[in-house]
């Protein structure tokens, strides 16, 4: 018996997992030669989460920092405070009735019709709003930016080969604040020259929860808060897997022993 | 749909259906076809194949629903459903790596095929139908990528879109026609997706063919001789339904694997991108399911050279049946061939890594260079057609084969089988 | 599969029955546990839902006037009523109507605990098959026969508190869920 278990199980898993010899060199290739560090991060591996305050500070990063250049085009207010998001409340199951995202979402300016008079007007953000555009287009964008246009962030982690070591490998990989022609030199950025000015700086802003804000702790923070905003899903998607796994395996060893005792009196 | 009916209605109303519709003896016959007694797990993925088919039907039905086939929507639309949409999480995985899952199962159906000769008389238009049931998956796969409306869509879409530009002549206007435009763009992506939508169903009435011709011919098995007698078989069901119901469980959980853990293993981080005509990737793959075709296209320096070698690496599985000269079917008795086959089993790996790669970079350093990956592809891109014609015709003549057993139901209690 | 294997000398069912059913149970779970999603996916999306509530600033009607607002991708009537069309309505005989309803009970009392009889909130949608219903001030031939809102769909007349009085339409015309959330703006759903 345990022999046939391991012939089927050799059978299709063994080929299947042929797969991910393609697929790695496919994704190493697009790397170049800048060095990425592994980071430790809560939501790696098969039971990783995010870590709550984390994201929270993350939160306050973008708000503070990246924001003035950088948009999160897929993400809107009332996802902060979806379940698994960085201010979700069990008292509010429904985000849109948050205080502390109606607050956040009154933080921001966003563009409205007047329904009087039809004329485009600024209005302050609702949950239901999405985060705005931070430069109305991509030339005026490039524009503003050295002809570099910020890429949007809220999908920049799964965007990029090297996913949060990446992004968190450039936000500390400066070496000096000098720029060449408003290029910076970055050991993570494919080519090693950037147009982005080093963000971060030690004490830039003063975290709500009283973590001392160094660059690092800040790039890890914001990195974090990324990381859900690129894959909000992914803690309940890996509860759901756990289940799945579960039930199929209790359900593959139920058929496999129907399948025995079909074949009982059958040689073969 | 071979050999007499074995279904007794019992009841009147059953025997008054039977005698207007008998679509219940229809069902008993075909759940009761014959089949060889000793058929491996290799013989499972059939069966897997078609839940890939249906997983991918359901789930792409639903994804119709809410994705948007416009060039300034579709991206936002994709992401709206991962986020918004309920279940959406799940279910759009689902359907990408589903694909990958598709053909993965599809290609060691094929390998299978090759290896017990399953092509032989009198099964080549089985073979036949099943390439092209392969071709049109290709086509569903590659329309299908282009639907997310990222970098590695657009991209690849463009390449591959560009080989029709390659055809002497009528190139430039066919692929005008094609695109309906002077790029890849909105007029195209609508096309691409009813287009998606429409070849499934095309697979779905290549497999009914298919299935048919198999229960008209009758399974090959892993020794490759006829069934004699009725103890070489037993019916499909629940002998076979049993097994291949296993089989399908433990693929279902590699597939949850990919779906729940890994569910960008097999994608690019590029596609994360929303496609930009301004800026082209530094580094454009396909899907991995295309990379050993994508190193052939590469191998010869040649625009047209290429695509003809790519198209032809497909076009010589269509007359493999009458290139493997063979009187014996399986490889189990073709004690040099069968090593041939691994090795080409090996190349299409090989070519695979290859198409991952770029063309000039050192696949294997010998010294101070060595070998690029251009070089490795073409070595085996040779082989991959020497394998076809002259290896195949050659050994059917020359080798000395092992000697066949009696039938199958000596093989089995031998233990041969 | 002869019948001596279904039951043992007891007349139980064997070990081979307990598989069967062990399985043919757990895929009937699968399989219900698969389609859920399958199912459920079809129901209004996070964006949708969360698009679903709209403020209404009551201050810009004036006597007399209706206002007309998307919500839900239906209309919302918001119609400041006359002195008289407020007494039409009370003057109905509730035990006669279809649906019975006082005139009361279709508003909501305003931030301080007060119906503010003047400003009737309804859903515009005909309660028959979901047409929009006419019943612009100053055009009596649009108001039906009790001087509130007609469809001309199929004639289905209500009056002017917004309750069916005749034709095919079984129910009075819906209050969506609303509260008021200043003295002169409204939250509806």
């Amino acid at each position: 018996m345990l022999k046939t278990i391991t012939k089927a199980f050799a059978t299709v898993a063994i080929a299947s997992t042929s797969l991910f010899a393609i697929s790695i060199p496919a994704k190493a290739a697009g790397g170049g030669e800048h060095k990425i560090e592994k980071q430790n991060w809560g939501f790696n591996g098969p039971f990783g989460t995010y870590n709550r305050p984390a994201m929270q500070r993350g939160y306050q990063v973008y708000k503070e920092v990246c924001s003035s250049c950088h948009a999160l085009e897929h993400l809107s207010f009332r996802h902060l405070g979806d379940k698994g998001g960085p201010f979700y409340d069990a008292e509010f199951p429904n985000p849109n009735d948050n205080p502390v995202v109606k607050a956040f979402a009154k933080d921001w300016t966003v563009e409205r019709i007047d329904q009087d008079s039809g004329d485009p007007m600024d209005d302050t953000g609702i949950p239901a709003d999405k985060f705005p555009d931070i430069f109305p287009n991509a030339i005026a964008a490039a524009a503003s930016n050295g002809g570099a246009v910020p890429p949007d962030l809220s999908i920049i982690i799964p965007a990029r080969t090297g996913g949060a070591d990446y992004i968190f490998a450039l936000l500390t990989g400066y070496d000096s604040d000098e720029s060449h022609d408003g290029v910076y030199h970055n050991a993570a950025f494919p080519g090693g020259a950037i147009k982005m000015a080093p963000p971060l700086f030690d004490d830039l802003i003063e975290y709500a929860d009283g973590t001392k804000a160094t660059s690092e702790q800040m790039a890890r923070d914001v990195t974090e808060f990324l990381a859900w905003s690129g894959d909000p899903k992914m803690e309940v998607r890996k509860t759901v897997g756990f289940a799945t796994f579960l039930f199929l395996f209790i359900f593959a060893l139920l058929l496999f022993m129907t399948y025995k005792e079909v074949w009982k009196d059958v040689e073969h | 749909m071979s050999g007499h009916s074995t279904y007794e209605p019992k009841y009147a109303a059953e025997r008054w259906l039977d005698k207007r519709l008998p679509i219940v003896r229809f069902g008993v016959d075909f759940m009761g076809f014959p089949s060889p007694r000793n058929l491996n797990y290799w013989y499972a993925f059939g069966g897997i194949l078609t839940l890939c088919l249906m997983a991918q039907i359901i789930t792409g039905i639903i994804l119709a629903m809410h994705y948007t086939p416009d060039v300034d929507l579709a991206f936002d639309s994709v992401q709206r459903i991962r986020r918004d949409v309920p279940f959406g999480w799940l279910l759009q995985p689902m359907h990408a790596v589903g694909a990958s899952m598709f053909f993965l199962a599809v290609y060691i159906h094929m390998f299978r095929g090759m290896f017990y000769g399953s092509y032989k008389n009198p099964r080549e238009l089985l073979w036949i139908i099943g390439c092209l049931i392969y071709l049109v998956m290709m086509a569903t796969g590659f329309l299908g990528y282009t639907l997310p409306w990222g970098q590695m869509s657009f991209w690849g879409a463009t390449v591959i879109t560009g080989f029709f530009g390659a055809i002497p002549v009528v190139g430039e206007s066919l692929q005008q026609w094609l695109l309906g435009g002077y790029s890849i763009g909105n007029p195209t992506l609508q096309r691409f997706f009813s287009l998606h939508y429409l070849l499934p169903f095309i697979i779905c009435a290549l497999v009914g063919l298919h299935v048919w011709a198999v229960h008209h011919v009758g399974q090959n098995n892993p020794i490759g001789i006829e069934p004699k007698s009725k103890s070489d078989t037993l019916p499909f069901h629940p002998f076979y339904t049993m097994k291949d119901a296993f089989a399908i469980a433990v693929f279902l959980l590699i597939f949850a694997l990919f779906v729940f853990y890994l569910p960008d293993a097999l994608g690019h981080a590029d596609n994360y991108q929303r496609a930009n005509p301004m800026v082209t990737p530094p580094h454009i793959v396909p899907e991995w399911y295309f990379l050993p075709f994508y190193a052939i296209l590469r191998a010869v320096p040649d625009k047209l050279m290429g695509i003809m070698l790519m198209f032809g690496a497909i076009a010589v599985l269509f007359v493999l049946p009458w290139l493997d000269t063979a009187k014996v079917r399986s490889m189990r008795f073709r004690p040099i061939t069968r090593w041939f086959f691994i090795i080409f089993l090996v190349m299409g790996f090989i070519l695979g890594w290859c198409g991952a790669n770029s063309p000039d970079d050192i696949a294997i350093p010998i010294g101070e260079h060595g070998m690029s990956f251009k070089w490795v592809s073409r070595i085996a891109t040779l082989y991959y057609f020497a394998y076809f014609f002259p290896i195949l015709p050659i050994m059917g003549w020359i080798e000395k084969t092992k000697p066949l057993p009696d039938s199958i139901t000596k093989a089995v209690l031998s233990g041969d089988a | 599969m002869s019948d001596t294997d279904k039951f043992d000398e007891n007349g139980e069912p064997t070990r081979r029955d307990f598989i069967y059913i062990a399985t043919a149970a757990t895929a009937a779970v699968g399989a219900g546990a698969f389609a859920w999603p399958l199912v459920t996916q079809m129901s209004a999306a996070a964006d949708t839902r969360a698009a679903g509530s709209i403020e209404i600033d009551l201050s810009k009607i004036s006597e007399g006037q209706q206002l007309k607002v998307l919500w839900r991708g239906k209309p919302v009537f918001v119609r400041f009523r006359t002195q008289a069309e407020i007494d039409a309505a009370d003057a109905v005989d509730v035990a006669s109507l279809r649906d019975p309803q006082t005139d009361d009970d279709r508003f909501v009392p305003n931030t301080s605990g007060v119906i503010d009889k003047r400003l009737l909130v309804m859903v515009g949608v005909c309660t028959h098959f979901g047409c929009i219903p006419v019943g612009e001030q100053g055009k009596i031939d649009a108001q039906g026969k009790f001087g509130g809102w007609y469809c001309p769909c199929h004639g289905s007349h209500y009056d002017t508190s917004g309750r069916i009085r005749q034709g095919p339409a079984p129910l009075n015309l819906p209050i969506p869920e609303y509260t008021y959330i200043s003295d002169t703006v409204i939250k509806v759903g």
